[in-house]
């Protein structure tokens, strides 16, 4: 799985690099893969020293970092500029702690098809990493996933709802979940 | 109880299922909220000695015909007909009816049962054919299946989809299952429980696995899950987001929609997970991969042009071509299985509704009157299209005929049901 990440952080750069040349792709690894636990992001809450004191700053309400959403206009995939300062904390986060990730999860509402709206939550999640990625975070520590219309935050079908749900959260496995 | 619980417990969020039946207020009911115009009157009495398994065996058959919206039933209450009765035909045109089927269920030995049935045509008073069947009492659907597919070929001209299943996913509270049911919605059994979304299945042509998304840790990842075994693998799990999967014709192959280069692109994988290989690229999004029956065209949805449409390009690789023209909005590309037609999902007035397009000559019909639609998926014969829709802020699923008149509505008790997937012959 590291391997795997390393080799597909060059090929990410080069786009971000706006090369438009396709790199040889690496295989996946199918073997080991059958028991869902096994692979995919880590969970449950790792409470040694240093991970402790993270915790407790994620969960403080007087820190920016305790904010991990970022909400989009209709239609939209641009991180709004209101958002600057919260990136900023968090990208002082992610640069002071190289071996921290972040999961960076996009949504979308709910009008119209499920994989175009999973398609339309990965470009906020996109672009949030891009945010974060300006701001010196580096591509290893990032990986940006969209969960569609799949985990609305809210259910009612009303314009401030579908507001609610055109959203990125930032994810930090084993700190924040 | 306590064994669900603990394997809850050991898989975290998630139970593999080798098929397990569901409960019973889980089952599919299905309404026939419209039929076509010519149908066939035909009659199907009971069939002499049926009455020693507990279920009718006819009733079954008069369901299915008459589920079809091809068929008119002719009451022919109270009366049977044996297999190897002399019919009197008069007495059946009198009635009203084109075809009949007579039947006979008798016991055989080992506690199972034999099934013959005739087909008669009551207008040129001949017999049109007819099968037997030894069977068991467990059995007693599947045959009544092949009796009315016999019978629905011989008035058609094209094969019945009685004997095919159909896929979905059912979403209860904080709850998604992947099931598995009859065509007709009957004998539901759950392949994959989950406390997590599950999107996108999709069955293999050979009838034996399905493709899907699984949420379950905490992204998006393709599995392939054999029904049989109850067993599955992981086909696409790439940095990002993994989805979309759609089977190549001959199932060695699954097109799926990756972001591991940034943006959603196409992508195929041997169904293994191995040979990852990039078809086509945008700036922009690609997604729902669809491979054509003969397995050269891909087509899929793209806002390249600005707005999500269709377009397609050739499996082999090369430049692609827009499909869809009319409106902002068309997506869910779908082809049916003579290649001929495409089902989609089109944004209309704020409506989205299944709408087809004749491939030959881009002309194109918007098929449903409801405003929620997604996922069309074609029976095997190309003659229904099922899809997802709402009523009453509920998920159902519906079938509509590709000519827009054979409407049907299949819900279950207190649950959403969605993304369904219909299968292919049985083999």
């Amino acid at each position: 799985m590291r391997t795997l990440s390393l080799i597909l952080v060059s090929s990410a750069t080069l786009l971000l690099a706006g090369c438009p040349s396709q790199p040889v792709t690496p295989e996946q690894d199918p073997a080991g893969v059958s028991d869902a636990n096994r692979q995919g992001v880590t969970t449950g809450i790792d409470t040694s020293g240093v991970d402790g004191a993270d915790i407790t700053l994620l969960r403080d309400p007087k820190n920016a970092l305790s904010q991990r959403a970022i909400f989009f206009d209709l239609d939209s995939y641009v991180v709004k500029d209101e958002y600057r300062s919260l990136l900023g904390a968090h990208a002082k986060f992610l640069n002071d702690r190289p071996k921290r990730k972040m999961l960076i999860q996009g949504n979308a509402d709910e009008r119209g098809s499920r994989e175009y709206n999973l398609a339309l939550g990965q470009k906020r999640s996109e672009a949030i990493k891009k945010a974060l990625g300006l701001m010196g975070v580096r591509e290893e520590q990032l990986e940006a996933v969209s969960l569609g219309e799949e985990k609305p935050r809210c259910n009612d079908a009303s314009e401030e709802c579908w507001g609610q749900n055109r959203r990125g959260d930032m994810l930090y496995p084993g700190l924040t979940d | 109880m306590n064994k669900t619980s603990s394997l809850l417990g050991r898989f975290g969020a998630l139970m593999l299922l080798a098929l397990a039946s569901v409960a019973s207020q889980a089952q599919l009911s299905i309404e026939i909220v419209g039929a076509g115009t010519d149908r066939i009157p035909v009659a199907v009495p009971d069939f002499t000695g049926e009455r020693i398994i507990s279920q009718a065996l006819s009733t079954v058959v008069r369901a299915d015909l008459e589920r079809s919206g091809l068929f008119r039933m002719v009451d022919a209450t109270g009366q049977s007909v044996a297999e190897s009765a002399s019919v009197a035909y008069g007495e059946w045109k009198s009635k009203g009816a084109d075809a009949l089927v007579a039947g006979t269920v008798t016991m055989g030995g080992d506690g199972r049962y034999e099934t013959r049935f005739r087909l008669h045509d009551v207008q040129k008073q001949a017999t049109l054919g007819g099968q037997a069947y030894a069977h068991t009492s467990g059995q007693l659907r599947a045959t009544a299946h092949r009796i009315s597919d016999y019978v629905y070929e011989k008035l058609t001209g094209e094969r019945g989809v009685f004997s095919t299943r159909i896929a979905y996913v059912v979403k209860s509270t904080g709850r998604y299952e992947l099931q598995i049911a009859d065509a007709d919605g009957m004998n539901a059994q759950s392949a994959l429980a989950s406390r997590e979304p599950i999107i996108s299945p999709t069955w293999s042509p050979d009838g034996s696995k399905l493709a899907y998304v699984s949420f379950e840790a905490k992204k998006p990842i393709v599995y392939v899950h054999d029904l049989a075994s109850g067993r599955r693998h992981v086909a696409a799990n790439f940095k990002g987001s993994n989805s979309a999967p759609a089977w190549s014709p001959d199932g060695k192959k699954l097109a799926v929609v990756l972001t591991k280069d940034g943006g959603s692109q196409v992508f195929t994988v041997n169904s293994d997970g191995s040979g990852v290989h990039r078809v086509g690229s945008s700036g922009g999004i690609d997604t729902e991969p669809q491979f054509s029956p003969d397995g050269q065209w891909i087509y899929f949805t793209s806002d390249r042009g600005g707005s999500p449409q269709i377009y397609r390009l050739p499996s082999s690789g090369g430049s692609a071509q827009r499909v869809t023209f009319e409106g902002t909005y068309n997506v869910t590309p779908r082809l049916s299985p003579d290649g001929k037609h495409m089902a989609y999902v089109s944004r209309n007035g704020g409506r989205f509704q299944i709408t087809l397009m004749d491939l030959s000559n881009q002309q194109t019909q918007v098929l449903t009157d409801s405003s929620k639609d997604e996922s069309p998926s074609f029976a095997p014969n190309g003659r229904m299209i099922l899809y997802a829709t709402e009523v009453g802020g509920r998920g159902v699923l519906a079938a509509v005929s590709t000519n827009g008149r054979v409407k049907q509505k299949l819900s279950v008790q207190a649950a959403d049901i969605r993304e369904p997937s219909w299968g292919s012959f049985a083999k």
